[in-house]
């Protein structure tokens, strides 16, 4: 149903031409599913290629000297070291040394590119502005951003672009597609290979239109971006990790480059330091980690987990799950103690009153399919 | 057959009732990837939870339409949730009740109704 108040992206119309299911997110009207359904539209991305309307996300650009020193400030990351054309993931952390978004960086030459959570937006563009001395500029984009993920991904956008076939995980480059300039990431939140493309919000619809006239290529959904990113073991702010949750408990250390680490030349000096730097050193008392409830039924966020069929208190929680069409299983991540976190677990989630076994599982539920 | 606002359909099979969920409950749902019966001997009452339905969206209940006790379950929709999307009127049955007053049938939906509902 049309609610008034939720934006629009600029492929509004293509999605309800294409009988899209639409529903609010973040603030924005988008398609959950297509008639296809969640189930295909996620397995076809697996398959071949699926492309998702991701425009509520947020796209800023950093200009200035000195911009990647400066937000090393407010990230725990090497921004320092990226490379031009590469691109990293990040994580604007607190004080108390949880994690405000997770987000990518990119360096694009003369400025940095971050994308960040739509429902993070504003949150993060105060903190970059509050952050940030008054020499970096913090430009956010009104612009459209397509994802368009799955093996065949390569083939279909290199028939449009042929530049990108050469692009590696992680490399960023600016191509021409439809006549138009395009931002290119060879990344994505899906565990396999693919491409997201920041575009002009009036070139949106050509783009995309051209993208699904290829072989192969299909659109999907919300539903099916969370059901792969959930299988790929990727975290989804505001459930997975929050301001409330560290990077080692949430398993995001290999996100901290040595550099930034105790011992490296440009050791702390961003929020929460000293208790990030320390549990990844030491580690922390609970973990993010995979779980594989036993049997058929779905486990979603907020279900408690105990260390055994009769105990009182939970001592962690899923902090999300469904159905994973891939596995063919329900699979679900949650917080647990790092005593309860070794793969192989045995533990019990309590749904509609009653104790279910589950095992702690490796994440990702599928090996990842990136082009390294 | 009659049909209930939770988007139920019953058909009479002599002293019992077959239920299930209608075409359109079943599109609007998603692609079913789990569903939890209730025990064959259980005694309902109307408007008792006793079908659990999860899609790869969400989880949803189905009460139970009349009262009465259940005698047989689907067990095959256990193993196989997805004919609750390829035949929810059919091969996707849920349970079949034995009810204790056949005539609560009377106040639900005929086909024209429910259609008229669903527009």
């Amino acid at each position: 149903m049309a609610d008034a108040a939720l934006r629009r992206t600029p492929l509004h119309d293509l999605h309800a031409g294409l009988g899209a299911r639409m529903g609010g997110f973040a603030g924005y009207d988008l398609p959950l599913s297509y008639p296809a359904g969640v189930m295909a539209e996620h397995l076809h991305t697996r398959a071949a290629a699926g492309l998702f309307d991701v425009s509520h996300m947020g796209q800023v650009i950093l200009r200035g000297e000195r911009a990647a020193e400066a937000l090393e400030a407010l990230v725990p990351v090497d921004v320092l070291g990226l490379a031009e054309g590469r691109q990293r993931y990040a994580l604007f952390t607190n004080e108390a040394g949880g994690i405000e978004d997770d987000l990518m960086v990119a360096n694009r030459g003369d400025h940095l590119l971050l994308v960040v959570n739509a429902a993070r937006k504003e949150a993060d563009l105060e903190l970059l502005r509050a952050g940030l001395p008054e020499s970096v500029t913090v430009e956010p984009l009104d612009r459209a951003l397509l994802a368009l993920q799955g093996p065949g991904s390569e083939a279909a956008l290199a028939a449009l672009a042929p530049g990108v076939a050469g692009m590696r995980f992680m490399d960023v480059a600016t191509v021409t597609l439809e006549g138009t300039e395009a931002w290119v990431s060879r990344s994505g939140y899906t565990g396999e290979d693919g491409f997201e493309i920041s575009i002009s919000e009036k070139a949106a619809v050509r783009v995309a239109e051209a993208l699904l006239a290829q072989e192969g290529v299909a659109p999907a959904g919300l539903g099916a971006r969370d059901s792969l990113r959930l299988e790929a073991g990727l975290c989804l702010h505001g459930h997975d990790i929050d301001a409330a949750t560290t990077p080692a408990e949430a398993g995001l250390g290999w996100a901290i480059q040595k550099v930034r680490r105790t011992g490296g030349d440009r050791a702390g000096g961003f929020p929460g330091a000293n208790r990030i730097l320390r549990e990844l050193a030491e580690g922390s008392e609970r973990r993010r980690v995979g779980i594989r409830p036993e049997g058929r039924a779905p486990m979603r966020e907020g279900v408690e987990l105990y260390d055994s069929a009769d105990a009182l208190a939970p001592v962690g929680r899923i902090t999300s799950g469904g159905f994973g069409p891939s596995v063919g299983a329900p699979v679900a991540m949650g917080l647990v103690p790092a005593a309860l976190s070794e793969p192989g677990t045995r533990l019990h989630a309590e749904l509609r009153g009653r104790r279910l076994p589950v095992t702690v599982a490796a994440l990702p539920f599928i090996p990842s399919n990136f082009k390294r | 057959m009659k049909y209930t606002e939770e988007h139920e359909w019953l058909r009479p099979e002599g002293d019992l009732v077959v239920v299930g969920i209608t075409s359109h409950a079943s599109t609007q749902l998603g692609d079913v990837v789990y569903v939890e019966l209730p025990e064959v001997g259980t005694v309902v009452t109307q408007g008792d939870e006793i079908v659990v339905i999860e899609s790869v969206k969400a989880a949803s209940d189905i009460t139970a339409p009349l009262d009465g006790e259940i005698v047989e379950i689907n067990e095959a929709i256990a193993d196989e949730p997805g004919k609750v999307n390829e035949d929810p009127t059919g091969d996707g049955w849920f349970f079949k009740i034995r009810p204790t007053d056949m005539s609560q049938l009377d106040a639900f939906m005929d086909e024209d109704a429910y259609e008229a509902m669903t527009g």
